[in-house]
């Protein structure tokens, strides 16, 4: 019980002073996945909506595959990432291995079946007929497309909050491909799992709540976003 | 070229190896409305998304102005515009879904606005134009639905069916003032619907679709009067169709003029409306002497000359022609009591209830 009143006093006093350690791995979590959700919500929302109305065979199987990977294990896509970018890998020459990229590499490949599976239940959830409707008024197939993001614009917010929220809280994945090297590659999980296997428990938590805080903020924001206009508060 | 505006040749449509859809020719001409009738699944959305360039040919072309077109193509599509058998709207304001098509098209903001505003004055929703699409009645929705097509100012205007979704006080509504708009407008209208009021009521041609194929199109006299075979005589169910216009009112009901005669119906309609008058061949009764009025109570009666006699099922359907065409329906034995052969003098009589009004604009 010390420690966690202890920890609580402690990631207090680190958040109030703007503990410039804490903000540069705090801004580099927000970068780091912030990139990886804009990625994965690109790939995700166009592939998710084609996967929602296309008509082929073999459909039904890239769906569940979508859907088996909405639980991908960090640590395996950690491991298939660095594999491809350690230097003797096969894209070695980029480089990229132990940098921040990396990691964005990582947690998108992570983000995207998250965002993918939730906009394909989002597209399918609005009525088949709109996109028949918006043909027959003239809208061209990209125009068609646009209207119907629009329409399902809370559910594909939601699918983008899905992939920001496995982004930002996995760990195994970052540290494999990231190293977790100060002032380089290290964000508030990393530094989090680091700290506890030193025994800093305080700092640990202060790292914890920041990136509870963190979220919170970011999902706060973003549920505000999908809920106005809905009437109700 | 005939002068048609749009024209369907020799289209196939498919659904797997299935043939969903058979069209020889079908020929729409500027500013008619072409009522398309049918039974569920005989093929009428699909061929109105046919029309709207929504589904892929298997053969066949699609002809506007004489032109053959790609339907497929965004540039021939936003020629047209489709309304749908239910209201899809967008979750936008009601003026905001009206605005959605002309936006598609970049008109200028202002000239949109104008449009679609004026759109939804002429069907009498421009008090609705700042609510929420998602807050509207049925009827109110079909109309915003309409309005948003009809501010396009399509050349040809495609409706799925628009009334079938509503109720009947509703439908009634929405039918008059749409069909006073269609022709103000003249917007050359494709109109699909199982309903045969409605499509006597909106249509200045009639096209029979059966098992995906049009199997006749003409007027509604013709259509209904004179369907070109059993099976259509199934569908339409063989009503006698008499053009007419109300004169005058009668005891309680109205005189229709048709032709050089006067009919009497039990029903309201305005005075100088052009009618269709409804009869039943059932009801038709006839004789060979003319009945004095002192021996029946059927107010309607005509002399005439047999022209067709042909058997219909179990029963004979006898043609005369009083100065329009109308069919009776007698039994075999009727048929050979009364001895009837073509050319022959007949009395034809019916009640002023056997009959019904379909208003039919001018």
């Amino acid at each position: 019980m010390d420690t966690f009143l202890s920890g609580l006093r402690h990631a207090i006093w680190l958040l109030v002073h703007l503990d410039p350690i804490v903000v540069e791995v705090t801004l580099r979590t927000l970068q780091v996945s912030g990139t990886a959700t804009l990625v994965a919500s690109f790939v995700g929302i166009l592939v998710g909506t084609y996967l929602a109305q296309a008509r082929f065979p073999g459909r039904r199987l890239l769906v569940s595959l979508v859907n088996t990977g909405m639980g991908l294990p960090p640590v395996v896509v950690g491991l298939f990432v660095a594999l491809m970018l350690w230097r003797s890998g096969p894209l070695g020459q980029l480089r990229l291995i132990y940098t921040p990229a990396a990691m964005v590499i990582a947690q998108a490949i992570i983000a995207t079946p998250i965002v993918t599976g939730v906009s394909i239940a989002a597209i399918q959830q609005l009525d088949p007929r709109l996109r028949l409707q918006l043909l027959g008024l003239g809208a061209s197939r990209g125009q068609a497309a646009l209207l119907l993001w629009w329409e399902a614009r809370r559910s594909l917010l939601a699918a983008a909050m899905a992939g920001f929220g496995g982004a930002v809280s996995e760990v195994g994945a970052s540290i494999m491909v990231g190293g977790n090297i100060a002032g380089q590659t290290r964000v508030l999980t990393t530094a989090t799992v680091l700290e506890t296997s030193k025994g800093n428990f305080d700092t640990a938590m202060a790292l914890g709540i920041l990136l509870l805080f963190l979220s919170f903020s970011i999902m706060l924001g973003a549920t505000w976003l999908q809920q106005s206009g809905r009437g109700d508060r | 070229m005939n002068g048609a505006l749009l024209s369907l040749r020799e289209i196939q449509v498919r659904c797997g190896d299935h043939l969903i859809l058979e069209v020889p020719a079908l020929d729409l001409y500027p500013e008619e409305i072409l009522a398309v009738i049918g039974p569920n699944g005989a093929g009428k959305t699909t061929l109105l998304h046919t029309v709207a360039g929504l589904v892929p040919l298997a053969r066949g072309q699609v002809l506007l102005h004489g032109q053959a077109v790609d339907p497929r193509r965004v540039s021939y599509r936003r020629r047209l515009a489709l309304v749908l058998q239910e209201p899809v709207l967008l979750d936008l304001s009601v003026l905001a879904n009206v605005l959605v098509g002309l936006r598609l098209r970049r008109i200028p903001q202002k000239e949109a606005e104008a449009l679609a505003l004026e759109s939804l004055e002429r069907l009498g929703v421009a008090h609705l134009a700042h609510r929420s699409a998602r807050t509207l009645s049925g009827g109110e929705a079909q109309r915003v639905s309409l309005a948003r097509a009809l501010a396009l100012q399509p050349e040809v205007l495609l409706l799925d069916e628009p009334f079938s979704s509503l109720d009947a006080p509703t439908r009634a509504a929405l039918l008059a003032d749409l069909r006073d708009l269609l022709r103000g407008t003249r917007t050359t209208t494709l109109f699909v619907t199982h309903d045969q009021d409605e499509a006597l009521q909106l249509g200045d041609r009639v096209a029979v679709l059966l098992q995906g194929q049009v199997r006749q199109v003409g007027t509604p006299e013709q259509v209904f009067g004179a369907p070109a075979d059993e099976e259509i005589a199934a569908f339409v169910g063989v009503e006698n169709l008499i053009p007419g216009r109300v004169v005058a009112r009668s005891d309680g009901g109205v005189v229709v003029e048709a032709g050089s005669r006067r009919l009497e119906v039990a029903a309201e309609a305005p005075m100088g409306e052009a009618v269709w008058v409804c009869l039943r061949p059932e009801d038709v009764v006839l004789s060979l002497t003319d009945p004095s009025p002192t021996t029946t109570s059927a107010r309607n009666r005509f002399r005439g000359q047999v022209v067709k006699i042909a058997a219909r099922g179990r029963l004979y359907h006898v043609t005369a022609d009083c100065g329009f065409r109308l069919v009776a329906a007698i039994t075999p034995r009727s048929l050979h009591e009364l001895n009837l052969t073509c050319g022959q003098e007949v009395t034809a009589t019916f009640k002023a209830t056997a009959a019904h009004l379909i208003l039919r604009g001018q």
